[in-house]
């Protein structure tokens, strides 16, 4: 079996960061919080976060930050709880939350997106997740947030975006997620998600994010650690998922695709790390399946004195 | 990002790259002088509509077009025409990008911001939608937009519902139509619409339709869950329904001293030691319900005031919802034989999740003795310590086996009313059952053997308990072991599944498992999970070693519970002990020979309490003098797991992460316990 690359990866993320002027970097321009979030949790996982300059990606990250406390995707652009998360994701990594005005960030926590309104199940674990971080979660409504959630379950066992929206895994993680992060994983019914999670696993190995759909790296993470969360990942076979997401490495240039042989990028190579962590994948730090951070920065935030 | 192939970059496109580069950076300059300038002329939008065109992610621009609009539509000469013109640019613009990447959620966004404005006609929407359907018929952006155009402009669940029909029949592989016909189908029926009164009329057709999907191709699983829920449908009763409950209707209850016995055997254990004189009352439905408290359970008993029971649900910290309730009787310490009669649901107010009330108002009945504890209990020496040998159960008398079954029957609540009703329900798992026997004579698959056992299951669980015996338990099993061969990658969940049905059936075989009224043995049977625990209310002590369980989940429902083994299974960490924590007369537990401490992912993190999952009574008191000890930071979880047990008797060995270090952490956290390991502590 093919092993992980990690030197390869760890240059190719590093490259990434410093190349800005290539098409894909320009498309990509309005998402760089989320970029830096996805590069820079990969290399801790790795063992590799010395290799960034902190003291500059903190700096960035407050540049972006607007008067309503929210974080925009990169300089010039409007804030958006998207880039607010990852900003607060990247603070905790390396244990900078503050410089941060905590109770600025809090009110800018809405279950919108933003001011202008989309309403996305996506946005309610994002908030629930930065208000957790940021150990403030009394600050919204959570009954209502839950109910919110709860509202959105499908007569599949899984959640979609909004009320009626089909059961999709990224809809799924970031659904569980919240209701983890709530006390409240007692209103899924785990094993009905569960076998449907579980028949993500296609014959390949690799996961899919919705029935009869092509297997994708990405749902290593997101099927995955919502496996994990209701108890349900031994449903899977694990071996075959980890073969999976090492044939989809870019073994000479580093860095990982959503399939074998595809085209690379910093995504991807976060979720197959991630996923890799939480399928026990030797060398690599464990991370939380609900916070997405690696679990020492986890239980720092709130098992320190 | 996705499906793009893997090429090494040619020095050419690398330089055609960097020129697009170049050009996209230098439009996204502009737009952003004139977006942070607040600038909205003609050319200044456009320049926003070439930007989105090539870069419809670009949420900022998106943005800078909602205020353009308002901007227009502010203005002081503005009229319909004119709003209309503004309005079908952004109707433009929207489908030029969706054009480009049709799952942009800032485009779609967009557009329903734009109707939210009172433009364009529902034929136009549907018609821009059809277009994307024969593109993409998966694409879950246009089916929400779908839903959202159909509840706007007020389009029927009927009409709605047939074009899932006309969708699927042009491709039963949609999962998207199937599953928004279940949508459609379950609205109607909460409605009660006329057409969609009666599920037994409903369900005929939808299975009919359903097989055509199955059976073309049964490796496809865009049918499987909507038969699933099909399933659901005709198996599941709206309401409630008390399924068992301890003590059992018609039994007799033995309490001695501190310890209290079903049935007429009489133990000499006393080295426990236990909440003085009370036992609990445990009601198990057969769905989570809230609602249960001493208005809509009464107890009436010579010895208690009803008012004063507190009835709290069995389940994680932050609910108000469970399957299974308890409220503890206090009982006097003097002779006493009394009856007990415990009325549920005569006042309304217990309601399903689904929101139906509990309908079939019931009583059960049983008698109380209580014999009070002839030797002081500060006499008794610790090394008396119990465990769970083989003499130990075959101490408590040999019941006769029909005794044992009568005091399960007694367990189950009998829900007359509900099973005569249900002819349509026995008749369509029946033809179910036949179609799918069919299916299996013809294509070995899968779906067929899993959908087989589940109907099998259902037709026993609905059948039960008025036959003796799950009829089909043999054939389930042996589906289920035909399952982990022919799909090996799921090989757990069948595994699993299995579990519960010998779980289900082992009272058809029951005299080597029971010893005694209390005592029940599950070893060596490869039980990788618990379940069926409506039956095993009565247990106090549980021999579950040797087995493969990876999770005790559930086994909080069994409240009597002093004694459990679970000595060489497969538990990965503490916190899949959590069920424990809400056993309140366990004192004597064995985990030794598990998994603890070999894993770096911990699968039930979340599903404990603990501040990571903000659970109520997780809450932590910095000044415990317990935690200025311990490093909460290294030991959490064995610190909110064992914190509120009351053992006396606890193995560890064989675990990875039982090591000296630990141990004294565990002292420290449980000061009464009395035995750690075999070794005495003082």
């Amino acid at each position: 079996m093919a092993e992980l690359a990690v030197d390869k990866h760890v240059k190719y993320i590093l490259a990434v960061e410093k190349n800005k002027d290539s098409f894909e970097s320009v498309v990509m321009d309005h998402l760089r919080m989320n970029g830096a979030y996805w590069g820079l949790t990969a290399l801790d996982l790795l063992g590799k976060l010395d290799s960034v300059n902190v003291d500059e990606v903190i700096s960035w990250i407050l540049k972006c930050q607007h008067e309503s406390g929210g974080f925009s995707g990169n300089i010039g652009h409007d804030p958006h709880i998207l880039y607010t998360l990852s900003a607060v994701q990247v603070l905790a990594l390396f244990n900078k939350l503050d410089v941060l005005d905590i109770d600025k960030v809090a009110t800018y926590g809405s279950f919108s997106g933003d001011m202008w309104g989309e309403v996305d199940t996506r946005f309610s674990y994002i908030a629930i997740c930065c208000l957790s971080i940021l150990c403030c979660l009394d600050k919204i409504n959570v009954e209502k947030a839950v109910s919110y959630i709860l509202s959105c379950k499908n007569l599949d066992g899984g959640f979609g975006c909004t009320p009626g929206g089909e059961s999709h895994a990224g809809q799924i993680f970031c659904c569980v997620g919240a209701l983890a992060l709530t006390g409240s994983l007692h209103y899924v019914d785990k094993d009905l998600l569960g076998w449907w999670l579980c028949e993500r696993q296609v014959k390949s190995g690799g996961l899919n994010g919705r029935p009869e759909k092509l297997p994708d790296v990405c749902y290593s993470w997101w099927v995955l650690s919502s496996l994990i969360m209701i108890d349900r990942v031994h449903w899977i076979d694990k071996e075959k998922l980890v073969k999976f997401i090492l044939d989809c490495q870019d073994v000479e240039n580093g860095g990982i695709s959503d399939r074998p042989d595809d085209a690379v990028d910093v995504y991807h190579t976060y979720f197959g790390v991630a996923g890799l962590s939480l399928l026990n994948y030797p060398g690599l730090k464990a991370i939380d399946p609900a916070y997405a951070l690696p679990v020492d920065v986890v239980n720092r935030i709130f098992f320190s004195g | 990002m996705h499906g793009r192939p893997r090429k090494a970059p040619k020095p050419e496109d690398e330089a055609a790259s960097s020129a697009k580069a170049q050009k996209l950076r230098a439009l996204q300059t502009q737009f952003f002088s004139f977006h942070h300038n607040k600038i909205y002329t003609k050319e200044a939008v456009e320049l926003s509509a070439k930007l989105l065109e090539i870069n419809p992610e670009s949420y900022t621009a998106w943005n800078y077009r909602k205020l353009a609009v308002e901007h227009y539509l502010n203005l002081p000469d503005c009229n319909p025409d004119s709003i209309k013109s503004v309005l079908d640019d952004e109707l433009r613009v929207v489908e030029n990008a969706l054009r480009q990447n049709f799952k942009s959620y800032g485009a779609w966004h967009h557009r329903k911001w734009v109707l939210s404005k009172g433009h364009s006609s529902i034929d136009n929407e549907l018609r821009l939608l059809d277009k994307f359907q024969k593109a993409d018929s998966r694409n879950f952006h246009a089916w929400n937009y779908r839903r959202f155009v159909a509840e706007s402009m007020k389009r029927s669940e009927q009409d709605e519902l047939k074009y899932t029909e006309d969708m699927i029949y042009a491709n039963f592989s949609n999962y998207s139509a199937w599953h928004n016909r279940s949508v459609l189908l379950s609205a109607l029926f909460d409605k009660k619409a006329e057409g969609f009164l009666l599920k037994e009329k409903v369900l005929p057709e939808e299975y009919e339709f359903i097989h055509q999907a199955i059976f073309t191709d049964p490796d496809d699983q865009s049918g499987w869950f909507y038969h699933l829920w099909l399933l659901d449908q005709t198996v599941t009763t709206d309401s409630p329904l008390l399924a068992s409950s301890w003590p059992g209707h018609g039994s007799d209850v033995l309490l001695v001293g501190d310890r209290c016995y079903n049935g007429s055997a009489f133990s000499p254990f006393s080295a426990l030691h236990s909440d003085s004189g009370s036992f609990p009352i445990v009601l198990y439905f057969n769905q989570p319900v809230r609602g249960v408290n001493s208005s809509t359970v009464t107890v009436e008993c010579g010895f208690n005031k009803n008012e004063d029971l507190l009835w709290k649900p069995l389940s994680a910290s932050n609910s108000q919802t469970a399957r299974v309730w308890v409220a503890h009787l206090k009982v006097p310490s003097s002779d006493l034989h009394s009856t007990v009669e415990v009325s549920v649901g005569h006042t309304k107010g217990i309601i399903s999740t689904r929101g139906f009330e509990y309908s079939h108002p019931s009583m059960l009945s049983f008698k109380v003795h209580v014999q009070p504890m002839e030797r002081d209990s500060s006499q008794v020496s610790v090394a008396e310590s119990i465990s769970l040998r083989e003499e130990n159960f075959k101490v408590y008398g040999k019941q006769s086996e029909e005794s044992i079954i009568d005091s399960f029957d007694q367990l189950i609540i009998k829900n007359g009313r509900e099973t005569t009703a249900s002819n349509w329900r026995f008749e369509a798992l029946a033809k179910e059952i036949e179609c799918f026997r069919e299916l299996l004579s013809l294509v070995d698959c899968k779906i067929g053997k899993l959908t087989l056992a589940r109907l099998l299951k259902a037709y026993d669980a609905m059948s039960y308990p008025f036959a003796n015996k799950l009829v089909h338990s043999e054939e389930v099993l042996e589906l289920y072991s035909d399952l982990m061969k022919l799909d090996r990658t799921h090989y757990q969940f069948y595994k699993d599944e299995r579990s519960i049905v010998l779980l289900q059936k082992y009272k058809d075989s029951v005299s080597s498992a029971i010893c005694g009224p209390i005592c029940l043995r599950l070893n060596n049977l490869s039980l990788s999970r618990m379940g069926a625990f409506e039956k095993l209310l009565w247990v106090e002590m549980l021999d579950l070693s040797h087995n493969e369980l990876q999770s005790i989940e559930g086994l909080e429902a069994m409240q009597l519970l002093s004694c459990l083994s679970l000595r060489n299974n497969k538990l990965r960490s503490l916190t899949a002990l959590e069920p424990l924590r809400k056993l309140k007369l366990l004192r004597i537990l064995d985990i030794s020979y598990n998994q603890i401490g070999d894993h770096s992912i911990d699968t039930t993190r979340y599903v404990c309490s603990s501040p990571l999952s903000h659970s109520v009574g997780s809450e932590l008191n910095r000044d415990e003098t317990v935690t200025s000890d311990v490093a909460l930071i290294n030991n959490w979880e064995a610190f909110y797991i064992f914190k509120d047990f009351n053992l006396n008797q606890l193995d560890i060995v064989g675990n990875t992460i039982a090591d000296e270090k630990f141990k004294s952490v565990l002292v420290k956290i449980m000061p009464k316990l009395k035995q750690l390991d075999g070794k005495l502590l003082d």
